[in-house]
Formats: C-alpha cells, sequence, structure tokens
C-alpha cells in the first residue's frame, strides 16, 4: 500500500485550536462514561497533538501501511487523549467516543490495539511501552526501513524498572529512530511522584542511560515540535522530558491529584466546559474503520 | 510403538538446530535470549544470524516487549530463557504485551522441570505450564524428545500467534521417529493397551513407555498417550482412550497443580468420569541433585508410574466394590422407605 503522508500541517494557532478540542472531548467522554483518568489525560493532550498533527506520518487511509511512524502510548490510563486525538484525526469516528468504557466498545478502559485503528500497541500495566518501541525500531533497522517510533511515557511509570531496561538496550543497539517523551507532571495516584519515590534528577538519568536529553515545556508547540524534529540530527536515542501540568485546562482539576483516576459530576462537567467555551466540535468527514484491524 | 532409540538427546539441542534452518529458510525470523544463549542453544542461530540476534543481557521483561515490539512489525520471534524466568519473571509482560495483543512471539524455554538438576529450586521450573495454561491466546508445546522438539519448531514458526514451547536441559532417549511434522494441538498414541491410559508430556513419556513395557509383564496393558501439545488440550484422543481404559494416569515433569494433569481432570469430570491419578511435582519445591537422582526423589521414574498405575487400579477395583455394596444396600433402604410409606395411616382417609 502506498505510504502517504499527512500534508496539511497545521499553524500553531490552528494547533492549539485542536488542543482544546481534544480536550473538551476528553473531559465531556470521561464525564459520560463516568468513569476513567482525567488528570494524566489533559496533561499530554499538547504532546499528542504535536505528534498527531505535525510529526508522525501517518495516515488515517492506511492505519497498518508497514511504512508508517509508529506512536506507543505506555501511559495507558491516558486512552482518553489518545481516543480524542485518533478521533481528530480521522482514524476513528466522533460516535465512538460517547461509548468509552461501555461493555462492547472498541473504546476499552486502556488502548486495545485490536480494536481500535491507529492504536498500535495494547498498554494499561505500567513500564512495558518503551521495550515494545525498542522491538519496533530495530525491526526498522533489520527491514531497513525509515519509520520512527515515538513512545510516551508518564513521568510516575519511570518508577518501573523495566522502562530502564528498555532505555539501556536502546542506546545499546544505537537506535537513532526511537523518542521516548515523559509527561512529566509530577504527580502519581498516591501524590507527588518526589514524595512517593523520586525520580529527579530524571533528565541526567536518561544522559546517563545514553540518550540525548531535551527538557521541554509540555504545553508549548513552540518548544515541543523542534523537540521532536530533533530525532533526525541526534546520533543517540531521545528522551524529551515534558514538563506539563497534571489536568490542564481544567482549572479544578490542576496540579490536584485527586484528578487521577475520577470522572467529573455532572456539574462539574458543567464547570469545566466554560472553560472551552467558543471552542466547536469538530465535524469530520465519514470515517471508514478498516475491519481488518 | 515403543522406544525408538536410547540415544540420547537434549530437547533445547534440536530447538537450537532448529532455529537455524528457520533462520535460512525465513529472513522475518529473529532470535532473543537473556544472557543464556549458551544454554539455551539459540547460541546456534546468533553465530550464522548476528544481525538477527538479539542478547537483551539479564532484562527478561525488557526481552519480551522488544519481542512483542518486533513481532508487531511483522517479524517471526522466538526468545529464550530459562523456562522459570521465561514465564514467572515476565508473567504480566506475556499477559499484556504478547497474549492480550496475540503476537506472533515464540516464547522457547529450556532448563524445565526439576531435571535442570545441580542448580537446585531456585531454577527448577515446575509451574510454567501451570502459569501460562491460564493465560489467553496461549498455546503450550511440549515435546517428547529431540525428533519432536525439532518439528516443533517449524510448527510453532508456522503458526501465527503467540507459543509457549517448553524445552528440556538434560539429554533424553528419542521416543518419536524422526522428520514427522509436528501438529499442534494433538495428541499422538505411542503404544495401544486397554486396561490404563497414561497421559505423559516431555521427558516423562519415555519413562511412561518404560512403566508400560513393566506392566505389560504384569498383564497389564497401558494406552501410553504423548500429550504434546497442552493446549490446546486434545480431548477427543483423551476420551477415546477413556472409553477403552477407564482409568487415566498423568505424568508429567511439573506441579500436579495446573499442569497436564489439571487438564487431564478437568476433560474426565466435565466429558467422561473414570478413576484418575496425577503423577507429578506434589506441591513442593525441588533442590539440588543429579536429574537421574531427582527423577528417583519424587518418584517419576518408570518403575513409580507402573507401581501408581497398579495402586489406581487396584482402588478402582475397591470402589468399585464399595460402589456395589452401597448399591445394594440402597435398594433395601428403598423397599423399607415404601414400606414405610404404605403404613403411615391416612387420617382423611375416613
Amino acid at each position: 500500500m502506498p505510504f502517504s503522508r499527512i500534508v496539511y500541517k497545521p499553524e500553531y494557532d490552528e494547533l492549539e485550536k485542536k488542543a482544546l478540542i481534544i480536550r473538551k472531548n476528553i473531559v465531556k467522554m470521561i464525564a459520560k462514561a463516568q468513569s476513567g483518568h482525567p488528570g494524566g489525560s489533559l496533561s499530554c493532550v499538547d504532546i499528542l497533538t504535536s505528534l498527531y498533527f505535525r510529526i508522525l506520518r501517518i495516515s488515517p487511509k492506511h492505519p497498518k501501511d508497514p511504512e508508517r511512524d509508529r506512536f506507543i502510548l505506555s501511559k495507558g490510563h491516558a486512552a482518553p487523549a489518545l481516543y480524542a486525538t485518533l478521533a481528530e484525526t480521522g482514524f476513528i469516528p466522533y460516535e465512538w467516543l460517547d461509548d468509552l468504557r461501555k461493555i462492547g466498545s472498541p473504546l476499552q478502559g486502556h488502548p486495545d490495539m485490536k480494536k481500535v485503528p491507529g492504536v498500535e500497541m495494547s498498554t494499561g500495566s505500567l513500564g512495558q511501552g518503551l521495550s515494545v518501541g525498542v522491538g519496533m525500531a530495530l525491526s526498522a533497522k533489520i527491514l531497513e526501513s525509515g519509520y520512527r517510533v515515538f513512545v510516551l511515557l508518564g513521568d510516575g511509570e519511570c518508577q518501573e524498572g523495566q522502562v530502564w531496561e528498555a532505555a539501556m538496550s536502546a542506546s545499546h543497539y544505537k537506535l537513532t529512530n526511537i523518542v521516548a517523551i515523559i509527561d512529566r507532571n509530577g504527580l502519581q495516584i498516591d501524590g507527588c511522584t518526589e514524595d512517593i519515590m523520586g525520580i529527579s534528577p530524571l533528565g541526567a538519568k536518561w544522559k546517563a542511560f545514553g540518550w540525548t536529553v531535551i527538557e521541554v515545556d509540555g504545553h508549548d508547540f513552540l518548544e515541543l515540535i523542534p523537540a521532536l524534529e530533533a530525532i533526525s540530527y541526534t546520533s543517540k536515542p531521545t528522551a524529551i522530558i515534558a514538563n506539563t501540568v497534571k489536568g490542564k485546562g481544567v482549572c479544578f482539576m490542576e496540579n490536584n491529584v485527586d484528578w487521577h483516576g475520577k470522572a467529573p459530576k455532572p456539574d462539574q462537567l458543567e464547570e469545566a466546559l466554560k472553560g472551552f467555551e467558543g471552542v466547536e466540535f469538530m465535524e469530520s468527514d465519514e470515517v471508514e474503520v478498516d475491519s481488518s484491524n | 510403538m515403543t522406544i525408538i532409540s536410547d540415544r540420547e538427546i537434549a530437547t533445547r539441542e534440536a530447538y537450537g538446530r532448529a532455529l537455524v534452518e528457520l533462520g535460512r529458510q525465513n529472513n522475518n525470523v529473529v532470535v532473543l535470549d537473556a544472557d543464556l544463549a549458551k544454554s539455551t542453544q539459540t547460541i546456534k542461530f546468533a553465530k550464522e544470524f548476528p544481525d538477527r540476534f538479539f542478547d537483551v543481557g539479564i532484562a527478561e521483561a525488557n526481552m519480551i516487549g522488544v519481542s512483542a515490539g518486533l513481532a508487531a512489525c511483522g517479524m517471526v520471534v522466538f526468545c529464550s530463557s530459562f523456562a522459570i524466568f521465561a514465564t514467572q519473571r515476565v508473567l504480566n509482560q506475556i499477559f499484556q504485551s504478547i497474549a492480550y495483543t496475540n503476537l506472533n512471539v515464540k516464547i522457547a524455554a529450556s532448563h524445565a522441570g526439576i531435571t535442570v538438576g545441580e542448580d537446585g529450586a531456585t531454577h527448577q521450573s515446575i509451574d510454567d505450564i501451570s502459569i501460562i495454561r491460564s493465560v489467553p491466546n496461549m498455546t503450550i508445546i511440549v515435546p517428547a524428545d529431540a525428533h519432536e522438539a525439532y518439528e516443533a519448531t517449524f510448527a510453532a514458526a508456522n503458526f501465527e500467534g503467540p507459543v509457549y514451547l517448553r524445552l528440556s536441559r538434560m539429554a533424553t532417549p528419542v521416543v518419536t521417529p524422526p522428520g514427522k511434522p509436528f501438529e499442534i494441538g494433538k495428541a499422538v498414541t505411542l503404544r495401544e493397551g486397554k486396561d490404563i491410559t497414561i497421559a505423559a508430556c516431555g521427558i516423562m513419556v519415555y519413562e511412561a513407555l518404560g512403566a508400560a513395557e513393566k506392566l505389560s509383564g504384569l498383564g497389564v496393558e497401558a494406552e501410553v498417550i504423548n500429550f504434546n501439545t497442552i493446549k490446546p488440550f486434545d480431548r477427543e484422543t483423551l476420551v477415546e482412550s477413556l472409553i477403552k481404559t477407564r482409568a487415566a494416569l498423568s505424568v508429567e515433569e511439573h506441579s500436579i497443580i495446573g499442569g497436564l494433569g489439571s487438564a487431564v481432570a478437568e476433560c474426565i469430570c466435565e466429558e467422561f468420569p473414570v478413576a484418575m491419578s496425577r503423577m507429578g511435582i506434589r506441591d513442593q519445591f525441588g533442590q539440588s541433585g543429579k536429574p537421574a537422582d531427582l527423577l528417583k526423589q519424587y518418584q517419576l521414574t518408570a518403575e513409580d508410574i507402573a507401581k501408581e498405575a497398579l495402586r489406581l487400579l487396584e482402588t478402582r477395583r475397591k470402589a468399585n466394590e464399595i460402589y456395589e455394596i452401597s448399591a445394594s444396600t440402597k435398594s433395601d433402604f428403598g423397599a423399607l422407605e415404601s414400606e414405610v410409606d404404605g403404613g403411615i395411616p391416612d387420617e382423611n382417609s375416613n
């Protein structure tokens, strides 16, 4: 199947708009499901927006193109962010978002690659995505293919030992086609990462494991996008520490650990949606879901 | 059919050879190991195809994840370690990254069972079948000898989906013919008999055949079935045999909890209840020792199997006796009851 690049690249102000729509959809779908993880979903929206609208060489028309870039959401509990982004890019119909976490729905609580086009790996149990990414990056080398692999991890997830096994192996195999993005929102279920099990200095750790480390404001496209593009120029695997705000975009959720895995009640949803006033839902063209997935 | 040859060869060695041949035939075959390449025999593949071999070091969890990533991009992946590390240590990784995703990863685990020997309990895998059997989408193959291990490696490669291939360290006699294509999910009857069915897997098949010879000398004809696939379990072959024998003995170099014995017991309970006994590691840890001494210690030799077969048949005979006595007593009770019923005056009849 011919590989087709997304030619349309929105300007930064359009990206802001995309990110707002995605945030609005995240809050709405979690409220509707009355279950899910809003905090960590909202913190990584700008990272996903950068990837899906500016970086990834992917096409919703050819979700299984062997030459496509791969994205793995290793912090699988941010599934609503991924689903809202996939709807926005045309991989899945918007209507699917209404059925998040419902029985029979393709949109499981954590991403299932067998059920959702555009989901490259099933995740949920933390710490496994980077290893899978290393495997995908190795495949590209064996197949002499040019695709790249992007893995999004949570900062709390970096407490998992397997992450460092994977980090070690990526630099050992001299993989230049892999990027790990760490959503550094500073919180995990039980509290602040530094109180629960300190992971600082995070950048120094990745550097010591042989990675090129770039630290950015994870909500600023002007910093995120150039950092993600740096993959073309590095001779090592790239780690991007993206400093973010958990719950970003919903004032009462921001930096509040209580919103890790709690759904907003109707009045809270109403309050949250006020923050998105003026943001309209985009209607995409009829989405044909590739049933071979 | 009985024992083909006393020439001894380990199933892991046959696996190593098969991998090299697979590598020649298919450029998409890749092999991973976790610092045990010499022991698991993936070293043979590593030497011939260094670009398609990855030793991830002592990091089994990463090995499973990397395998999943390679498979997701179209590779046929074999990853190897000792059975205990390739299952217990990475169960969640297998569950999520390989089984849930149904990816084409073959976990070929060597050094299964107590015949690991001198290394002792920490290296003797006695619950790997049990662990993997409970994970959906997994197929479990336990070759009986080197011939079967060689063919099973090809069968696993040709099968689309995750496979657990259980291999042994110890060199064991060959009990199956060479070059016979391996059929996943089809148990093989190696010896026919009418008195008892011995269901065995792995290196216990040889011991089971030895037991059958001993039993034959005592006038008991045992049917020996090689359950080279534990999952999916070939219930049809088992039930067909039980219709003849009405007694089953499972034998495995594995805990009696959750492995072949459990699969046999489940089938018997649900489809064709008969007398049954399980032989294996009886809910305890292994220990250091020579493999042959350990098999004796844990009562997994041909002699032990023959003894247990006789005990089971005797138990069944006694049980039948008790049943018959109880059945005849019960009919007496029945007669008594009806008499009593009839003897109670009906107050309303006046």
